[in-house]
């Protein structure tokens, strides 16, 4: 993870999208200038950025079942959950589970764990729109590769 | 009024919390009921799954923005629950 990049995804370890199923693995950096502030003498992840781990996770899952033809831009979170501290250097792990997809917008069960133990979920929603522009989806896919999406699902059908 | 008026003013309803009596067939989902597009994606979702369709909403709205047809031709109720019956009509057996 870098934070200060919104970089929230290390490396994408199951990608399925027949089945509608993403996991991940995500290590919290040991220093980062958000534990300055978040919190002085007790540095935690904070549950925003828990929620933005699980939404790329999904938004991963997503784009790739549209083989990057569009981009998923994140529009509702519910029943979140964050139901415990995360450390710096903690390792976690995320899954997301494609409820729908709709017409312009799709729907994941996001959850984390970190050592099997749930750490947070939530239910997130995307508007799934053609990528603005080409800069975007030229990172997007550089990004795609780095993290480890398999090159069968960056191009289009 | 058809069983899919039904099930759709119940998905509004209950959805964006809207008294049922106010949901007419002439209402329109937007301009009369005040559905924001956010909202709309929580009704979109009800309906698709509930009729097992996908609504595209994309090529709606792409066609409304374009000014080829009014927005009450798929956000009126009535023509929202024709063009869901069609919808389910077409779904493979």
């Amino acid at each position: 993870m870098r934070l200060e990049y919104f970089q929230m995804v290390d490396r994408i370890t199951e990608l399925d999208p027949a089945a509608g199923l993403v996991r991940a693995d995500c290590r919290v950096p040991e220093a980062s200038p958000v534990f300055e502030g978040h919190f002085p003498g007790h540095p935690i992840l904070p549950g925003v950025l828990m929620i933005e781990t699980m939404a790329q996770t999904g938004g991963w899952l997503v784009i790739a079942t549209l083989r990057f033809t569009r981009m998923a831009f994140l529009a509702q979170v519910k029943e979140a959950k964050l139901r415990a501290f995360v450390s710096p250097g903690q390792e976690l792990q995320t899954e997301a589970r494609l409820l729908h997809d709709g017409s312009g917008y799709a729907m994941v069960e996001g959850r984390m764990t970190s050592a099997g133990k749930a750490v947070a979920s939530a239910a997130i929603t995307y508007r799934v729109v053609p990528f603005p522009n080409e800069t975007l989806r030229a990172q997007m896919l550089a990004t795609a590769r780095r993290v480890g999406v398999p090159e069968e699902y960056l191009h289009g059908e | 009024m058809s069983s899919t008026f039904e099930t759709v003013v119940g998905i509004i309803s209950e959805t964006c919390d809207i008294p049922r009596e106010t949901i007419t067939p002439e209402s329109h989902a937007i301009n009369d009921l005040g559905i924001d597009s956010l909202d709309f994606l929580d009704v979109a979702f009800a309906i698709d799954k509930a009729f097992g369709i996908k609504m595209p909403l994309e090529q709606w709205t792409q066609e409304v923005n374009e000014g080829k047809v009014s927005s009450d031709q798929y956000f009126v109720l009535q023509h929202l629950c024709a063009n869901i019956d069609k919808l389910v009509a077409a779904k493979p057996a």
